[in-house]
Parts: C-alpha cells; structure tokens; sequence
C-alpha cells in the first residue's frame, strides 16, 4: 500500500472545480435529451412546413439555451462556451442530420453568449444582459447556416430566415435562460453556486 | 494500515445561507478499528458530519464550521486522500463507462503506479464478489451491483476511515443483502475506522459495534453498545423515525369485502418503441373499491411498467385499461379527466412538482378541475403534516416531506384510483407507518389502491391481494 | 429509443484501432477544403473516396447505418432546400409553385450543396462509428493534453445519458398523471415543453452534485499527478492516416480546379 500518496495537502484551487465541470457537463447532456425531444415536437407538427427556413428559425432558440443558461448558473468564464459546445457533441452522439458539423456549430454558438458575457466582465447576469447573449448567439447561429446550410438563398429569404432566428434567439435563449435560472435558484439545487446564494438567508 | 481515529470537540457546522445550525456541539471520539453506526432523525446532519468527515465541503463557500473535526489530529480536509466515501445513489457513484476503469479511475487520481493498477482492480472485484469482467458496462448493471462495484472503487484505494451513507436505502432486498455481504468482507480486510448511517438498524447492526445518536440541530445525545442504547432510548429513537430491531409492524389488511370495479386491465403487454418484443406476457388486472393490491416482483419485472398501464399514462401495445362505465381507453383520456379518476404517485417525487409553493401544489389539481377546493386543501395539508410549509418551494423539502406532499398532490382531486409506484423507497420508518395508516385509511373508505414495491414488510401489511409478477 | 444510440460494446476494426484525435485530425482536412467549395467535383471526389474507403475501416454494419441515417435525411433536406429557394435560378424550369423556383440550374447547386453535407458529415460519421467516448477522453488527455477535469468530468456526465433520457419520459408522464396535457394549443404544448425542461434540470443538476461529490471522494481533486491506466499512443500508421486525408482532401479540389470546376464559395 505504500504505493498511493496519502499525505499532501491538496491545493486549493482556483478556476473551475469538480462540480462546476459535472454540472455544467450534466446540463449539457440533459439538452442533449431535450433537443431531441424539441426536434421531435416540431417535426411531428408538418415535417413540409417546418423545411420552410422562416418557420424553421423560429425553433432555433431551443438549440441555443444551454450556452446562455450555462453562463447564468455557473457565473465563470468559459461556461457558456462549454455548455453549448458539450450539448452539441452530446446531439451528435444521439444521432442528427448535422453530424459532426455538429461541434462547430456548438463551438461558435457558445462562443457568442461568452464574449457577451465577458464584454460585461463577468459582473452582470440579470435580464437584458441574458437578453443580449441569447441575442448574440443567434447571430452566429445565422452566419453558420448562411456558410454551410443556405449559401445559395435569395436575399429577401435570408432576411426573413434571419429576423426569425434572432426573434427566436432572444425570446427563448435569452429570456428563457433567465427564467430557468431563477427558477433553478429558488429550488435549491444551485446551492453550490454563486448564482443559487443570492437570496437571503434562511 | 490501521484504521484512523476520529475526534470531534464542540463541532458544528453551518450551511451556506442557512440562520440555523445544522448540528452543533458534537462531542466524539472513534478510536482506530471502532465501527460505529450513526443514527438520528432525517435532517438531523448525519450526512453533514459524514461529509465533513471526509473532508469534502468547500472551505471558501460551502459553510461555516465552529470547534474541531480531527482524522488522526489532522483537520479532515489535510488527510482526505485515505477516506473513502460510499453514497446511497447506485447512478452517481459510478464515473466510468466500464467496470474496471471505474476501479482504476480513483487509483490514477491517487498516482498508484499504472503497472500496480490492474491487479489491485481485480483484488478489489474479488473482494466484493463482483460478479463481472473488467469490461462490463456499468450501465447494464443493477442497482446492487453498481452499489458494490462503487464499494470495491473505495476498497482499491484501501481506506484508513470508511464512511457509508445508507449504501443500501435505494436497493431491492437481494440487492441490499449482498452488498451488506461486500462490506462485511471490506470491513474485515481493511481493518478500517467506520461510521455508517442507516435507518434499517437490524440489517445493519452485524456490521457495527458502537452506536452513536444525535439530535437534530444538536449534537450527541446517547453513543456506547447498541443493546444498551436501544434498551435506554428506544421511544427516543422510534420518534425519530429509527427502524428499531424486533419492532413489530402493524397489520392493516381490508375487514371488509372489496367492492365495485374501479379499473380493469385485460390482455395488456407493453412494448418500447422499436422494440420488437412485448416485455410482458398478456396481463388481466383488475382494481376494486376497498381493496389495495401490491404488486411484487424483482427488478425488470415490469411491475412499474403494468403500474403506468394502469394509471393510464403509457399506452399498451395490445389489450386494453378500462375505468368502470367508460368504453374509452384509459391511455386516451384528456388528462384532466385522468387526473380525477386514477391518482398517480411517483417513485421520485420531484418528478410530478409543478407549482412554487406547497399549497399551490396541492391547490393545482383541483384547479385544474375548475373547481377550487381550499377545504381538501387544507385537509390534506394538515393530514399529511404540511400545513406549516404550505409557503415553502416544493423543490425545498426532505425526502418524506416531498414523499407526503406528492402523495397529497394525488388525492387532492379526490381519485377513485389511487397508483403508487414504490412509495416506501428511502423513507424512514416514521413516514412508512404514516403512508400504511394514510393508504390503509384512503382503502378504508372505499378508495381502490394500487401499490408498487419490493418492500416485503409493506406488502405484508397493506395487501389485501398480492400480484407478484416474476 | 434514444437510450440505444450510445453502444455498449467498444468498437472493433482497423479503423477502430487508430487513435482518436488522429482520427479527428483526418476529419478536419476534407471539412475545411469543403467548407470553402461550392462546386460539385470537389465534394464528388472526397464522398467517392470515402466510400471506396469503407470496407478498409472494418467497421460493423448496423453501427455505421445507425450513424449515417440521420446524416443521409439532412443532407436531403439541406438539397432540396437549397434548390428550391436558390436567388440564382437558372436554366430550364422544372417547377413553380410560390416561393419555390426549381430550375436545372437551382437543382444543380442543390446537389453540389447535398454532397459538400455529406462530404463534411460522413467521415465524422465514421470516426463516432469506430470511436469508444473513454479512448477519445484517454486521447484528448494523453494526446492533446486537455485537463483531465474536463475530459473526464464530461465522460462522467455522459455515463447519465440514458438515465436522464428516461427521466424525461417519467416527467412527461407525471404531467399528464396531475391532469396537464397540451391538447392542440401551440401556447400550451411551449408551456408544457418549458416545464419539462425545468423538470429535467433539476433532475440532472442534483445528480450532477452528488456526482461531482462522489468523484471528489475519490481524489479526483486531490492535485496529484494522474497517472493513466490506459495509454493511447500515436503510431506510424495514424500518422499516415492523417496525411493520406490531407492528401485526399487537397487532390480533389486540385482535380476540380484543373477540369474548371472549382467555385470557391462566396456568400449572397
């Protein structure tokens, strides 16, 4: 037994800890289920009228909360990049029609709500600032289906196509995180974050 | 190695956010080797100190402490790396995708030389009489398996103080038996200092030789032999919700013969999407007022499935469930009127919470009737103890808290069906006797239940009809 | 079922032997060549020589059908769409209905539009076929040198997958069980679908914790040096896997270049 180092005092740490990884990476694969489930619901509804591009970018948002929300809950750099990015490996994994282009499109959707939430230094997390990244990420949402998916589309398409997104983007990613988050936070179960230590004592 | 010793002196703790301490004023000494079973009421931060034990909580946000919390003269945090910790939840314990890696995995965090890893991996599963290769999937496990493949993960790394955090609560009783058999081994190879809290105290007691109890928000209010302890404390300990050995449980089958129809399954199989065979054999079930039925079986029996078949909340691939008078198939109903025939009761109860406050939890259904009832409100909150939480976030509640309100949530729209699926898991004996009094009650009165579980004792008390499905 | 996707069983095969972030490195080549082409040889050549390629990668039948079906619908889409509501319809005329334009010219982009898809989505559809999730963490540490916090906090996440899947159908169940259902209002199916998703974040973040405290108790936080009882090495023959993708990927859009093929893309 003497093989196994029992004695240095482990260092205390800055930067991410254990449970901010497993949570974040738990919220993320819980997206994984929930797209799924979102991608089933409007396929379901008319599989022709949701291959209508403006129609599609109104369901767009969904694909977009877990960077914001990420953010809201766990209040540190890099999680918005790491919720939205490990959400979207985990659909490619369930299997969709993206493959592996996929994680690019997760990449650069977190990518978007973090610059925002670092242009607020990490410092704001209530609505308008939730607004903004939900906002932010449907622009790089757009750009990416303009460069892979729509390249060939008409103008007057791609404007309608992206005002749906951007609509979608902020109403579900943006004011939805938000309300998720506070939802979460009065549950308790955000105990170990900052953002669930907001209310006073009990 | 020998075991550590453990000292706490005027310990508390406080959580993050909480006025109240959650315990306080803990005197105790665990001498090296000693096996101690914890006990106390549900809340009273048995697995604070088990925690704190293992030097988990997070200095700079998880709390505030007071006194001293000592593993061999060392604060718990410094010596950590020779305490192993086991959960009551088989799912989160587990970190790899394979038996073996999740051996190893707390190995290679503790740097054990990659050459000495595999054998002390298969030493390990041997111990716990694993039953698998190394490359078993640890998904395809049950719950008792996954329970003693996370003790040989402790085992591996051969532990100075051994903590266990009702390891076998959310397990069959085959399932518990063998993973006590595991720990009975581990205890005798390790030679580990002990602290294991269960509720379950005549299971547990082969295992311990010293136990201690504490008291909610307080500290140590009687430790030393368990036949004394038991012997002077016994009403302190049964208030507490401790399942006392040789405590007799009391019978409450029906006097009375069952009455009318209530629900009636014929010929139902169930069948998972894509799936190309039915899990079941065709099943006829029938429910009658003033009876409760338990259904019993072991695991992947399909006792919950027929359960949600009953309830009318998953369709069947063939036959059919039929509320008396309606020719309409359960599964086909508006929910709403679903809600108002068969109530149904979760296995997690955080599962069917919708609302923000206690009260408008219960509120909801009726609501949903369009029919506001504060009368059954504030019957069912005061029946089931709620009444002084009813402002309280569901989502805030200890485990018979929540199970007692989602058994609420059920009756609120008054259900001439009530469909429970293993409402005794976890709970402490006090919420067990409350649950047989309350369903027994509910039966009593011309209602028709329905309940799921693999608790013997529960079954004994409560069927009047046992189905057990194999 | 969803909780099926993920494979048990660790992938065999040649291809299955090479390691993970090799594999990944050989993806990239084609995708970036095809992100910037909008021609119809370049993504010809790279789909034809992936196909051509497949019986070499010994790859199980069933796996790579289960990973590809969904790949094959959006590449369809991602056609038809394209063709459909292109700003440049050309040629003949095959179809006008509204907004939809269908032209020999506008069918023709659809194409090429489909087989860039399919160009970028089907080598990585090969490389999840033949790649067990603990080899690539294993080979994103020992490799790439990503911190083992990241890489196998997620891995643990992942082992929740199933779990949280059938999580999601109780919760619905529990919905329908207090007497909420959608009926055929959009307004409250949204309702409904955002309660569910509370539902389940609740769920996963308090296993999350308890995951996280479980991972902890066994060191996973101590500081220590990890060492690793699994190596992934890179070998002779990942490395000639990389180049020979390299190669590929620029051959062919050489090829489509030299017969006046090659249209880089330009958006609008």
């Amino acid at each position: 037994m003497q093989d196994l180092k029992f004695n240095p005092r482990p260092r205390v740490r800055r930067g991410w800890r254990t449970v901010d990884v497993v949570v974040a990476a738990v919220v993320s694969v819980a997206f994984g289920v929930v797209f799924w489930a979102w991608s089933q619901l409007y396929t379901a509804t008319s599989p022709a009228f949701s291959s209508i591009p403006p129609v599609q970018g109104l369901m767009v948002g969904m694909w977009l909360v877990p960077g914001v929300l990420g953010g809201l809950i766990l209040r540190r750099p890099g999680a918005a990049l790491f919720c939205e990015f490990v959400a979207s490996i985990v659909e490619m994994l369930l299997g969709n029609q993206w493959g592996t282009t996929n994680m690019l499109y997760g990449f650069f959707e977190g990518l978007a709500p973090e610059l925002l939430f670092a242009l607020f230094l990490y410092r704001r997390w209530n609505l308008p600032v939730a607004l903004l990244a939900g906002g932010a990420a449907g622009v790089a949402d757009f750009c990416l289906d303009w460069f892979y998916a729509y390249p060939t589309y008409s103008i007057a398409w791609l404007t309608a196509y992206g005002a749906a997104v951007l609509l979608s983007c902020v109403v579900i990613a943006g004011a939805g995180s938000w309300v998720l988050a506070r939802a979460l936070a009065v549950t308790g179960v955000l105990s170990v974050f900052s953002s669930g230590r907001e209310q006073a004592a009990v | 190695m020998p075991g550590a010793r453990v000292e706490l002196r005027g310990w508390g703790w406080r959580h993050a956010g909480r006025k109240a301490w959650a315990l306080r004023g803990v005197d105790l000494v665990i001498e090296p080797g000693e096996r101690v079973l914890l006990l106390g009421p549900s809340g009273a931060g048995k697995s604070t100190l088990l925690a704190a034990l293992a030097g988990l909580p997070d200095p700079e946000t998880a709390g505030d402490d007071e006194g001293s919390l000592t593993v061999d003269g060392r604060p718990a945090r410094d010596v950590r790396l020779g305490t192993g910790l086991v959960l009551q939840d088989p799912e989160t314990q587990l970190v790899m995708a394979r038996a073996g890696d999740d051996v190893a995995f707390g190995l290679e965090n503790r740097a054990c030389p990659a050459d000495r890893i595999w054998d002390r991996v298969r030493e390990a599963l041997v111990t716990v009489a694993f039953p698998y290769g190394l490359d078993r999937s640890t998904t395809d496990l049950s719950g008792g398996e996954k329970q003693r493949l996370a003790i040989a993960g402790v085992l591996a790394l051969a532990p100075r103080l051994l903590l266990l955090d009702e390891p076998t609560a959310n397990l069959d009783p085959v399932g518990a038996d063998l993973v006590r058999a595991a720990l009975t081994a581990v205890l005798a190879e390790t030679g580990a200092t002990t602290v294991l809290v269960e509720h379950r105290v005549e299971e547990a007691l082969p295992l311990v030789d010293r136990v201690v109890v504490l008291e909610s928000g307080g500290g140590v209010i009687a430790a030393g032999p368990p036949a004394r302890v038991f012997a002077e404390h016994a009403e302190t300990l049964a208030a507490q919700g401790v399942w006392l050995p040789g405590r007799s449980v009391p019978r409450r089958r029906s006097p009375a013969r069952p009455g009318a129809d209530v629900l009636c399954a014929e010929g139902v199989t169930f069948r998972y999407p894509q799936a190309d065979q039915p899990v079941n054999a065709p099943l006829d079930l029938t429910l009658r007022a003033g009876e409760a039925v338990v259904l019993t079986g072991p695991n992947g029996s399909g006792k919950s499935t027929l359960a949600m078949l009953m309830a009318g909340l998953r369709p069947p691939a063939t036959g059919s469930v039929r509320s008396a008078g309606r020719d309409k198939p359960l599964h086909q109903w508006r929910a709403r009127d679903l809600a108002a025939a068969v109530g149904t009761v979760f296995q997690e109860p955080e599962h069917q919470l919708l609302a923000r406050t206690v009260h408008d939890e219960v509120a909801l259904g009726p609501r949903l009737q369009g029919a506001e009832d504060e009368q059954r409100v504030d019957e069912l909150l005061t029946r089931l103890r709620l009444h002084g939480l009813s402002a309280a976030n569901p989502f805030t509640l200890s485990g018979g808290e929540k199970r007692r309100l989602s058994v609420a949530t059920a009756l609120a729209t008054r259900p001439a069906a009530l469909v429970l699926d293993e409402p005794t898991f976890g709970q402490d004996a006090l919420t067990w006797s409350e649950l047989l009094g309350l369903l027994a009650d509910l039966r009593d009165a011309g209602s028709a239940v329905l309940a799921v579980t693999h608790d013997l004792a529960f079954a004994e008390a409560l069927g009047d009809r046992q189905v057990a499905l194999g | 079922m969803l909780m099926t996707v993920l494979p048990a069983d660790r992938p065999t095969g040649r291809l299955a032997r090479r390691n993970p972030v090799t594999k990944l490195a050989a993806t990239a080549a084609p995708a970036l060549v095809l992100m910037v082409s909008l021609d119809l040889v370049t993504p010809a050549i790279i789909v034809a020589v992936t196909l051509v390629a497949l019986p070499f990668a010994q790859l199980r039948l069933r796996l790579l059908l289960a990973r590809t079906r969904f790949v094959l619908y959006g590449v369809v889409t991602v056609g038809l769409v394209n063709a459909a509501f292109s700003a440049h319809p050309s040629g003949r005329h095959l179809l006008d209905v509204g907004p939809v334009h269908l032209t020999t010219g506008s069918a023709h982009a659809g194409a090429a539009i489909a087989l860039r898809a399919l160009g970028i989505a089907l080598p990585g559809a090969l490389v999840l076929a033949s790649t067990d999730p603990v080899d690539l963490a294993d080979s994103l540490v020992q490799q790439l040198r990503v911190p083992a916090k990241f890489a196998y906090g997620t891995l643990a996440a992942l082992r929740l997958l199933p779990l949280l899947a059938e999580e999601w159908q109780v919760i619905a169940m529990a919905r329908r069980a207090r007497g909420i259902d959608a009926g055929r209002s959009p307004v409250r199916a949204a309702r409904l679908f955002f309660s569910q998703v509370f539902g389940i974040l609740v769920v996963a973040i308090r296993r999350g914790t308890r995951l996280a405290t479980a991972m902890d108790a066994r060191g996973f936080d101590s500081g220590l040096p990890r060492t690793e009882a699994r190596r992934q090495r890179v070998g002779a023959a990942d490395i000639l896997l990389v180049m020979t993708a390299v190669a590929i990927a620029l051959a062919a859009v050489l090829i489509s270049a030299a017969v006046g093929a090659w249209r880089p893309l330009v958006l609008g």
